[in-house]
Parts: C-alpha cells; sequence; structure tokens
C-alpha cells in the first residue's frame, strides 16, 4: 500500500508575517516550518501503517515549496516517514491553489499507483483548505475529508466528519484523498532515533520538467486571481480596562454595553 | 445583465440568512439567480424564501442523486449549471462543504477561486481577512468564471422583489462521484440559539469557565447571543468542536464579541479579531485579550457574568 502525505512548509504563525511587494506570502524572511495541522497527517499516515501490521506499506512525504521546503519533509521522516519527495523550482514561486494542485497530482502521478493520499486541514498560511479537494478533481479520486477519526481496514475507509449540521460517517473505497483535522489526535514528536534514521531515508527533489509540467501553467503569472491591495488592519486601540471589586466590574460592563445599545 | 449564480443555504428548505446576504452582494454583479438543491418538496418555500431578496429566477436540482454523498456531485450539478447558463459569477455560502465544492468546481471549469470573501464589489473586487485577522486582502478572480465563497455577515440583506421563476434543472450524476458514501449522520440537536458564524452577538468561554459554561450561556441567552469555545474549552471535552472558535474552528465577526476566561493566543485571535466590538472578562490583567478589547473587566467570570446577565435581564424588562 502506498501513502502520500502531503506537508507544507510554512511561515511560522507567531512570526510577524508580511506580504511582498507583488503581494505574494514572504516565505524567505520569515522563518518556516511543517505547517502544524500537516503533522496530524503525518500522525494518520503513521497511524494507519501501524494499525496495518505486516502489510507492506510505504509512507511518502510530498512538498511542493521553496529550497527552504525540505524542512517540512524532513521533519514529516523524522516523525516516521519512508521517503520524501520535494517538488521545487524557481517558477512555482507565487502558485496558486490552482496551480499547486496540479504540481501535486502530477508528483503523485510520478510516485506512481498510490492509495491514499492524506492532506491537513488547511495551510496555516493564507490556507484555504482547498488543496485536497482540488487534487481529488484532479487525479479523479474521491474525497474523505476533514475527518476526526480514521478506521481503514483491507480497501475500506471510514470517517467520522463534524459537520456544521450533522456528525457524519463517511465511508469510502481506497484508492482516494483523505484530509484530517486536528482533531484526529496529538502528532508524535520526533524521538532521538526517528531523527538519526531520518538521515539515511531517501529524499528526492524533482523539478517542473521531472514532472513534464510547462512552467508558464505556475507561479504568479499563471495564477486564475489577481491581488489589488493589501492593508495591515489597523491595529485596535486600546480600550478601557476596570478591575472588578464588589461588583464594579460587571456594573461597569452592563453600562458599556448599553452604551452600546447591544441593551 | 448576465447571471450570477447564488447557491442556497438551507436545511431541508428553511432558507438561512447567508442567502440573503449572497443575493445582495449578487445583485452588484449581475441578475442574481437561486441554485436549490435540495428535496423536492422543500423547493416552493425556498423559492419563495429568496424571492423577496432579488432572485429573479430559481433553479431546482432535485437532490435524490445527490443527498447522502459528499461533495463531489454537487460539483457535477453546478457546473453542469454553468454550463448552460453562462454566469457571470458563482456565489457559495462559505462552509467547509461548500469551499471542497468550490475547490472541484473551479477545476472543472477552469476558472479561478476565491474564499471567505468578507465583501464584494460592483467590479468582482473580493475582500478577504488573512494571517489571523491581521491583514485585509482585495483581489479579483482573473480567470474563467468567478468562484466566489462567502462568508456569513458580509453584507447587510436588502429586500427587493424577484420574479424567483422557478427553473428545473435536470442534472446527471456520475458514478464516480458517488463512491464516498455518508453512512450515517447524526444531526445537532438545536440549541435555541443563533448559529454561530451568523450570530450579530457571540459569547465565548474558554479554560477559565473550569468547566461550568452556565454563567456564559446565561449571559448568551440574556442577550440573544450565540456561545463559544476556545480550542482548551473544546479539547476538555466541554464544548463539541463546532463552537469553537479560532484557526481550526469557526471564524466570527459579530457587531460583539465577549470573551471569557480565554486568554487570547494567537490561534484564537484569529477567529474572532474582525468583530466590530470586543469584550473580556478574564482575572489575569496580563492576558494578551486584553490587547483586543474595547472594554475589559479584570475579575471572576463565575461572578461578574451572573451579575452582568441579571443586569441586562432587568434592563430588558
Ligand atoms: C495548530 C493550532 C490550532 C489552534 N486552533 C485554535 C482555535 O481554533 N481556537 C482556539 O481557541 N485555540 C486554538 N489553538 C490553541 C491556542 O493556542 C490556545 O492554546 C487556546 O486558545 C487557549 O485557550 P484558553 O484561552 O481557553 O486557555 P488558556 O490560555 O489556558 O487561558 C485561560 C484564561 O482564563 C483565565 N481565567 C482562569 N480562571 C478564570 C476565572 N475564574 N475568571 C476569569 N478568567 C479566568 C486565565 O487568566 C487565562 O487567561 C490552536 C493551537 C494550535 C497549535
Ligand atoms: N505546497 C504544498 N505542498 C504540499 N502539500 C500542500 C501544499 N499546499 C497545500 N498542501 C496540502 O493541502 C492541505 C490544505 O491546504 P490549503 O488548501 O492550502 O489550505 C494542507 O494541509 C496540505 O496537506
Amino acid at each position: 500500500m502506498n501513502i502520500v502525505v502531503l506537508v507544507k512548509y510554512v511561515p511560522d504563525a507567531t512570526a510577524d508575517r508580511q506580504f511582498e511587494d507583488d503581494f505574494t506570502v514572504d516565505r524567505v524572511n520569515v522563518d518556516g516550518l511543517l505547517s502544524e495541522l500537516d503533522e496530524y497527517a503525518v500522525e494518520q499516515s503513521l497511524q494507519i501503517k501501524e494499525k496495518r501490521e505486516g502489510e507492506e506499506i510505504t509512507v511518502t512525504a510530498l512538498t511542493v515549496g521553496p529550497e527552504a521546503a525540505e524542512a517540512a519533509v524532513r521533519k514529516a521522516l523524522q516523525m516516521g516517514a519512508d521517503k520524501g519527495v520535494h517538488v521545487v523550482d524557481d517558477a512555482i514561486a507565487g502558485s496558486d491553489s490552482i496551480a499547486t494542485s496540479l504540481v501535486l497530482a502530477k508528483a503523485i502521478e510520478k510516485l506512481g499507483p498510490v492509495d491514499l493520499v492524506v492532506g491537513g486541514l488547511a495551510s496555516t498560511d493564507a490556507g484555504m483548505s482547498v488543496v485536497p479537494a482540488m487534487l481529488a478533481e484532479r487525479l479523479g479520486l474521491p474525497q474523505v475529508t476533514l475527518a476526526s477519526v480514521v478506521e481503514t481496514q483491507g480497501d475500506q475507509i471510514r470517517i467520522k466528519r463534524d459537520g456544521d449540521v450533522a456528525t457524519e460517517v463517511i465511508g469510502g473505497t481506497l484508492p482516494l484523498v483523505l484530509s484530517v483535522t486536528d482533531q484526529s489526535g496529538e502528532a508524535r514528536y520526533p524521538s532521538f532515533k526517528g531523527i538519526m534514521a531520518a538521515k539515511k531515508k531517501p529524499l528526492e527533489t524533482w523539478s517542473l520538467a521531472d514532472l513534464g509540467v510547462d512552467a508558464a501553467q505556475v507561479g504568479l503569472g499563471a495564477a486564475y486571481t489577481a491581488v489589488e491591495e493589501t492593508a495591515a488592519r489597523p491595529p485596535r486601540t486600546a480600550g478601557e480596562i476596570v478591575t472588578d471589586e464588589d461588583g464594579s466590574g460587571a456594573k461597569a460592563l452592563a453600562e458599556f454595553l448599553a452604551s452600546k445599545k447591544f441593551i | 445583465m448576465a447571471e450570477v449564480l447564488v447557491l442556497i443555504d438551507h436545511v431541508g428548505g428553511q432558507v438561512k440568512k447567508p442567502t440573503y446576504e449572497l443575493l445582495t452582494l449578487a445583485a452588484k454583479l449581475g441578475e442574481p439567480s437561486a441554485v436549490y438543491i435540495g428535496g423536492a418538496d422543500g423547493a416552493a418555500g425556498a423559492a419563495e424564501a429568496v424571492k423577496g431578496y432579488g432572485a429573479e429566477k430559481v433553479y431546482v436540482i432535485d437532490d435524490a442523486q445527490i443527498k447522502g454523498y459528499l461533495v463531489a456531485p454537487k460539483a457535477e450539478a453546478l457546473a453542469q449549471l454553468a454550463g448552460t447558463a453562462s454566469p457571470a459569477a458563482i456565489l457559495l455560502p462559505s462552509s467547509a462543504e461548500n469551499k471542497e465544492v468550490a475547490a472541484r468546481l473551479a477545476i472543472k471549469l477552469d476558472s479561478g477561486l476565491i474564499t471567505d470573501a468578507v465583501d464584494l464589489d460592483e467590479s468582482g473586487v473580493a475582500t478577504q481577512s488573512v494571517f489571523a485577522g491581521n491583514f485585509t486582502v482585495k483581489g479579483k478572480v482573473t480567470k474563467g468564471t468567478p468562484i466566489i465563497t462567502v462568508k456569513p455577515n458580509s453584507a447587510a440583506p436588502v429586500e427587493k422583489a424577484g420574479a424567483a421563476a422557478v427553473t428545473p434543472f435536470e442534472v446527471t450524476i456520475s458514478d464516480a462521484a458517488k463512491t464516498a458514501q455518508i453512512v450515517a449522520s447524526q444531526p445537532r440537536k438545536a440549541s435555541g440559539r443563533p448559529e454561530l458564524t451568523e450570530a450579530a452577538i457571540v459569547v465565548s468561554g474558554g479554560r477559565g469557565t473550569g468547566g461550568d459554561f452556565s454563567a456564559v450561556e446565561g449571559l448568551a441567552d440574556a442577550l440573544g447571543a450565540a456561545v463559544g469555545a476556545s480550542r482548551a474549552a473544546v479539547d476538555s471535552g466541554w464544548m463539541p468542536h463546532t463552537f469553537q472558535v479560532g484557526q481550526t474552528g469557526k471564524t466570527v465577526s459579530p457587531q460583539l464579541y465577549v470573551a471569557n476566561g480565554i486568554s487570547g493566543a494567537i490561534q484564537h485571535r484569529a477567529g474572532m479579531q474582525t468583530s466590530k466590538t470586543i469584550v473580556a472578562v478574564n482575572k489575569d490583567e496580563e492576558a494578551p485579550i486584553f490587547e483586543l478589547v474595547d472594554f475589559g473587566v479584570v475579575g471572576d467570570l463565575h461572578t461578574v457574568l451572573p451579575a452582568v446577565t441579571e443586569a441586562v435581564k432587568a434592563a430588558k424588562g
């Protein structure tokens, strides 16, 4: 069984994230890391492998991103993925999700028959939660997405999906695209052994030419949307803060709510 | 004028408010046509509802072949409709499922996609809020048929009479689209409170509630508000995940957000910092949430909130 887990390298959410002059996300001057939400995808991929003991299962971590994005694949290897693929090409910079999903689809096709593609809930940078669905469409595969619980048996998969109007159990038959949420269970930390082992794991670097993708199909120039302006939201002006003493806080708050016509 | 397709957000034919907001935005771009995907019995009621918000046409797509499956059949149905209607744009209410429907649709129609728009102007420029709400971005689809998912509360619905001509539309759903099946469905219990993402007021609780949400719920009910929660409260099992506000929960932008016993981590802020007015009750005066607030009370939520609730009730008579 072949599992491909999609891992994205993102700017650290706790750092000051910025835009470049061309309105693309600054991915060079801000420290990056494996998107926390994709750690859950790696974790579930590894759990599937572990639960299906005795089967021949390969977990491949795949990323599309700049040079530094290799760190995301490395982390996945340290956690326990078997091999890594990093698609890197200058032409990819500024790609939107449509182009990213194209490159991911071509890379997955190049990897050969895949049983399960596993993605995260969203990219923690400008995440739209759309890449797994786009990928499913491109690969002509079903999708079982936003899973909080995942179970597989043979070629069958069952997931729990916590929707807005209902909690659903979705069933499907492999091959398919799966995505998991941060409710699916804490991701493991790489162990010392895992870190050492990762150094010997295969990590391939592919260019667009390796995938047969025309550079004109990706990057900022090929984007299906254009950003016209970005603006930092004006900082909120400091409000009034009172310390409650014997009910004074509640009284002041009620007065504030009344002054704003909420009561 | 070209049509603008608006997917109706409804439960069993009962149309939800975001639909009216989308119809209002759609009228800026062309002639609004509402699209009903659902049971045949709910179609008339849905058509009647959207008539008052400027829908000139109501496409009715019987969901007999669609319900029970996830995402893919809806995307096929909308792609087929777009093929005949040649719309100027397609608007969908932003929800987890609709974003995925929009994603598949974008690939099918070879068209650009913008998700989670919070505003839309006459020239099709959409406003989004990104990086935990720290930036606003204005952008436009430049290829194909613009597909835009719009968040609740993005426009004030404008009442306007439309013809709402009911137009049944036959779709053919491929077997391939029917491979991910809904095996079981447990509908959410109605709380009787407004929906979190649509509410004008949200009262939230965090770890500081200690698991007792009664003070939070009491204030919410007195204000007619929705209840929200931080991830710490959800992870502790005190509240279901659907109540979570933040990066991996719901993004809300109400008139008033009241955060109680919530420290204000960046991931929580991501879901609430575009709220118009923010209030916090926290016993730690150093809590980062106070950097955001219009009004803050340093105090114990278990004593402050019940007293505020009483004051609200008294004021409302
Ligand atoms: C990938 C990722 C995604 C995440 N997504 C989300 C998300 O979507 N939403 C989210 O909320 N978090 C999210 N988090 C978690 C986030 O980082 C914080 O851990 C979380 O928001 C903390 O919740 P809290 O404020 O309730 O708890 P704490 O940070 O523990 O704060 C509790 C607060 O309650 C106060 N308090 C205690 N007792 C009382 C009392 N009696 N009266 C008044 N105040 C009291 C304390 O002073 C403290 O400020 C995410 C984290 C990660 C890594
Ligand atoms: N450049 C990328 N490389 C690898 N995986 C990606 C990339 N972009 C998105 N993904 C996957 O798709 C998921 C959803 O991403 P998004 O649609 O950008 O929010 C992420 O959690 C990843 O699993």
